[in-house]
């Protein structure tokens, strides 16, 4: 039990003098959003490891750490509170210090991230992230793990992962106006994987498709590192008048704290500290409990109520109920205000009766928000909910002593407790929020940097594979229609990727691009995330997340405004999976520096371990763009016949992390591509000057597959032809198929080509015109020296050209993902789950 | 002249009729789903969404709203009423148009671009249409058109299927699991309207594809059509149909 005791030995922190101040010893605000804003996520405390109900003669664990707090941390509680915590009050601390709620692992490494930049308004700390974008508009935008409820329950889990992303929108002022689905399996053959597959995709629709929200983009991808631990990260991006940002907050001593919304009951209990903060056995079903259930007509009537009760004004702060449910938006809301709450347990509505105090306090009970009022609108703050047809109540006031009070036998109309009300907890707010506890964990890389060959691959170099007689076209086939390179239409055919008429470019062909009505602007949102370098090499693996990330939105013309990140990790208390996650942060950190680009929120997943293993390290990157003029919006389709091809940048070795990698096998000592992040920062300055001049055609990155794909891909999705040459300086397989970075495959009309070419080289970059549009075949002529033939003179053929039709190309493409699934034979269609009190897939 | 666009809790494309009517330059009115009162417009449209959460079934609940009284008051005096996706369901669900809406063939949720063709242009819903197969998304996961045979047919005869589901060349996916038939549909029906023609309903979303910017406005087509019929119905003083004026 060393994992909090600081590396340089500050055993001091549990000294009874003024320890508080030593463990919490960084003061900042929390880097990343308020833990309410997850609906509880990662791990559930209430005992993994403790024997408490299994054999009767064994010894029953002390209560606190049957709810997964230490030794340690019990003492710090006891210095924060001057006396022993009751029941109720350990069971608050409880979720309120776990992981997922206090960061308490990772808090010291966020605040070194880059959150400032232009035009934030809001940004780690609060719900979601903010950022202008002129005309008095406002973009916010957030992505958070729903990993373990999806793996125990994977409808309601993945369902409630959007339910809970949509309230960190719509929490601040902001209405929701896209989803993207960030999902990671493991095997896609095996059946669990599909019945994982199957209930998460069915929950992200069943959510997205009833409250109204469209699911715009995403990523679905399979490496076996996911078998037992299957990722769930979910983004939304909301669109908000900038007068309209509202903060979770509750100002204003005597002012009304109220609760709407669902009534609270028993499931969800301690997900933040169960589910969401300890390692994971499969298929446990005491822990289904802990997963909530959720009602996406209760959260759209939710969402409508909110926003007009913003938009006139009525509340003075919100905050959703996610993650540790009223503990965690009493103590955020007072904390953020510098007030207290006095909160009154008789007038919470209850799901049902007979439940316990620290039940009502921590259920994680779906569609509830708190909200601070003006005494005298709480008559107009109640007719809004009621015309909704939303419960609400008053629970509580807001108090001068910063303490979250919790009285049995109510409150009189004064606001002051009745006679004979007694006083069931008493904790102050800053305690349970921005003084909880801080645990500085030891990091230490590992012995063994990589993983071994998988067993039954060469141990010889493989790169070579066109030249030594194999067709590349056949090497691009297998890719295209890999699980995690086909096309994802299988996914998102489930999901309404129109509803609110703002969807310019449908899921499946690069970032997703929304118009902002009333205005000339559009946004482009993806997601990206490098598990496979990252498993390598966790810095760059971070580093290449971002970098792709904002490079799918600068290719389409758009500035990126901001990133909010998801870093799916495993255990912190293993110096290992620590290590990886400073990588990460120092990865991402470095990326978002260099490439000018702010840290606007985010979420930690830790303990994403299973009893076979740890996941591949995810950082998992969202990114919103702003294009000022839609019309300009570029694509990556090619468009017309007879444009220029062009390549810039250049290829760099290292097939490591590759899909072809993972398809043909690697040489042992191979290693991940390298990524210059000032070359970066030049090649995405540069295609946005190219596209606001109006050169470019179209534009797509070279990243997964490499560049074969991503040629492939503007020939499919654009339903024409190629014919190029690609002067090839190391092995054709790299040059082909290698994924190193910082790389644009774009076309343009012909008298443009050279004005590209130039504009290149003056951001330092490498160009070459590969060839032309046109046809119904790539034809891939492969020239120059390669690996075979020193003595071969530039501009002679080094390998079999690669010349395919694209029909072929598209329909090993289309298919491959549901061929890998077995959903085309008819498996995969049976009737969905039977759920209770799940709405209709109606319409 | 108004168009009205009923708000259930739980609609959640009524913002896209709206948006659409605008486009068409008509001044949309929302109608909230606890009155009968229409506010005097000339035509409804009963957007798509999951009226009342769709619990039980599609549409089903929301048939027994206030405004929805008021809606069949108003078809039976030969008002106009379209009902889009979840509309089409309370339409059915109502007995204002004839079928029903099943789950979809695959079980799942369908959302993408279709081809439907209009097989009649004489009707309210379709005279502005030139005749074309048009584009516009369907996202419902019950939304395959089911009726008995001998109802099939007298629609067929009455010339109550408005839209179908069609190939690129405009000819109908009659085959339940034909790619172009996208919920498994009978006879490829998308849209059918009530005997007397002045109510209908169908499953895809014109008003989404009703601007450029999303891709076509080719939806625009058949909201046109509704705005144009409103007009007319309204300069003709209101008049009530008989029902052998509408099927001929």
């Amino acid at each position: 039990m060393t994992d909090h005791l600081r590396p340089d030995g500050a055993t001091e922190h549990l000294r009874s003098d003024g320890a508080a101040e030593h463990l919490r010893s960084d003061g900042a605000a929390e880097q990343m959003a308020p833990a309410s804003s997850a609906s509880a996520e990662d791990a559930r405390a209430m005992a993994p490891e403790a024997p408490v109900a299994t054999a009767p003669e064994a010894p029953v664990a002390p209560l606190h750490r049957r709810l997964g707090v230490t030794d340690e941390e019990l003492e710090l509680i006891k210095v924060k509170l001057g006396r022993e915590p009751n029941h109720t009050e350990l069971a608050m601390f409880s979720v309120m210090w776990s992981e997922h709620c206090a960061y308490k692992s990772s808090k010291p490494l966020l605040k070194t991230l880059p959150t400032r930049g232009n035009g934030v308004m809001a940004g780690p700390g609060d719900n979601a992230g903010v950022v202008r974008i002129g005309d008095g508009l406002a973009v916010a935008f957030k992505i958070e793990s729903h990993n373990h409820p999806s793996a125990v329950e994977p409808y309601q889990g993945a369902a409630t992962g959007v339910g809970g992303i949509l309230r960190d929108i719509f929490t601040m002022g902001a209405r929701p106006i896209a989803v993207l689905d960030a999902l990671r399996f493991g095997d896609p053959a095996d059946p669990r994987t599909r019945h994982l597959v199957d209930g998460i995709v069915r929950g992200v629709g069943g959510y997205g498709n009833c409250v109204g929200v469209p699911t715009v983009g995403g990523e679905l991808v399979f490496d076996p590192s996911y078998q037992g631990n299957p990722l769930v990260n979910v983004m939304a991006i909301g669109l908000l008048e900038e007068k309209n940002l509202i903060l979770a907050e509750a100002p204003g001593v005597g002012n009304y704290v109220v609760l709407f919304g669902s009534r609270t009951g028993r499931d969800g209990i301690g997900g933040a500290s169960v589910l969401a903060s300890a390692t994971f056995a499969d298929d446990d079903p005491n822990k289904r409990p802990t997963v909530q259930v959720g009602d996406p007509f209760a959260e759209k009537l939710l969402i409508e109520a909110s926003l007009e009760l913003i938009d006139r004004r009525l509340v003075l702060g919100i905050q959703d109920l996610g993650a540790a449910g009223i503990s965690c938006a009493t103590s955020e809301s007072a904390d953020k205000a510098g007030t207290g709450i006095l909160l009154d347990l008789d007038a919470i509505p209850r799901r049902e009766p007979g439940m316990e105090p620290w039940e009502v306090m921590i259920s994680e009970s779906q569609e509830r928000m708190l909200a601070t009022c003006l005494p005298e609108q709480f008559p107009d703050v109640r007719e809004v909910c009621e015309r909704w047809g939303i419960q609400i109540a008053l629970v509580g006031r807001v108090a001068e002593d910063g303490d979250i009070t919790l009285i049995e036998g109510g409150l009189g109309a004064d606001g002051t407790p009745n006679p004979g009300a007694r006083e069931i907890a008493r904790i102050p707010a800053k305690a349970l929020t921005s003084e909880a506890v801080v645990h500085y964990r030891l990091a230490t890389p590992p012995t063994r940097r990589r993983s071994a060959p998988a067993p039954g691959i060469p141990l010889t170099a493989q790169d070579g594979l066109p030249e030594r007689g194999m067709d590349p076209a056949a090497v691009l086939v297998a890719l295209l229609g890999s699980p995690n390179l086909s096309s994802r239409r299988w996914v998102y055919e489930q999901y309404d990727a129109c509803v609110q008429s703002n969807t310019v470019e449908w899921p499946g062909h690069g970032a997703a691009v929304l118009r902002v009505k009333g205005t000339r602007k559009g946004l482009v949102a993806t997601t990206d995330g490098n598990q496979t370098v990252s498993a390598l090499d966790p810095h760059l693996g971070a580093q290449l997340s971002v970098a792709e990330a904002t490079r799918n939105v600068s290719i389409t013309g758009a500035r990126p405004l901001g990133i909010t990140n998801c870093l799916n990790y495993g255990n912190p208390e293993r110096p290992e999976a620590f290590w990886q996650l400073q990588e990460a942060v120092r990865g991402m950190g470095d990326a978002c520096r260099a490439l000018g680009v702010p840290v606007t929120g985010g979420n930690v997943s830790l303990y994403n371990e299973y009893p076979g293993g740890a996941i591949a390290p995810t950082p998992e990157i969202g990114v919103v763009g702003l294009i000022d003029d839609i019309s300009m919006l570029v694509r990556p389709p090619f468009t017309t016949e007879g444009d220029a091809v062009l390549l810039i940048g250049e290829s760099t070795p290292g097939m490591a992390g590759s899909a072809y990698a993972a398809l043909a096998g690697l040489s042992a000592e191979d290693s991940p591509p390298t990524l210059d992040l000032e070359r970066e920062a030049a090649l995405q300055s540069f295609i946005r000057e190219a596209i606001g001049r109006g050169l470019v055609a179209s534009a797509q990155d070279v990243s997964g597959g490499g560049l074969a794909v991503a040629i492939a891909e503007c020939c499919m999705w654009g339903g024409l032809g190629a014919t190029l040459r690609l002067g090839v300086s190391g092995s054709p397989a790299i040059e082909l198929f290698g994924e190193s970075p910082t790389r644009l495959v774009l076309s343009s009309r012909q008298r443009h080509a050279p004005a590209l070419e130039l504009l290149a080289r003056q951001f330092g970059l490498h160009a070459e015109t590969l060839g032309v549009v046109g046809g119904d075949r790539l034809r891939i002529d492969l020239t120059g020296q390669g690996a075979t033939g020193a003595a071969e003179e530039r501009g002679s053929r080094v390998a079999d050209a690669l010349d395919v039709s694209i029909a072929d190309l598209r329909h090993t493409w289309d298919h491959g993902l549901a061929r890998a699934l077995g959903v085309e034979t008819g498996h995969g269609h049976g009737p969905g789950p039977v759920v209770a009190a799940t709405p209709g897939e109606g319409a | 002249m108004r168009i009205g666009v009923v708000t259930f809790p739980g609609s959640n494309s009524d913002v896209d009729a709206q948006n659409a009517l605008s486009v068409a330059g008509v001044e949309p009115v929302m109608l909230w789903h606890e009155s009968p009162d229409l506010a005097g417009v000339s035509a409804v449209v009963l957007p798509g969404g999951f009226a009342y959460g769709d619990y039980i079934r599609a549409g089903v609940i929301a048939r027994f709203s206030p405004v929805m009284r008021g809606i069949s008051d108003f078809a039976a005096k030969g008002g106009l009423v379209l009902g889009i996706c979840n509309g089409f369901q309370v339409l059915a669900e109502s007995r204002l148009v004839p079928g029903a809406l099943l789950r979809n063939r695959s079980l799942r949720f369908a959302s993408k671009i279709v081809a439907i063709k209009p097989q009649r242009l004489d009707s309210p819903f379709t005279h502005a249409m030139d005749g074309n197969p048009i584009h516009i998304p369907i996202a419902h996961g019950e939304g395959c058109y089911y009726a008995d045979e001998a109802t099939l047919n007298e629609i067929e005869r009455n010339g109550q299927i408005l839209w179908r589901y069609v190939h690129e060349d405009g000819t109908p996916a009659l085959d339940p699991d034909d790619p172009s038939n996208p919920n498994g549909s009978l006879r490829a029906i998308a849209g059918v309207s009530n005997a007397a023609g002045n109510v209908a309903g169908l499953m895809p979303h014109p008003e989404r594809m009703s601007e450029g910017i999303l891709g076509t406005d080719e939806g625009m087509q058949l909201i046109r059509s509704l705005v144009e019929s409103a007009k007319s119905w309204e300069a003709a003083g209101r008049p009530v149909p008989t029902k052998a004026e509408a099927v001929k």
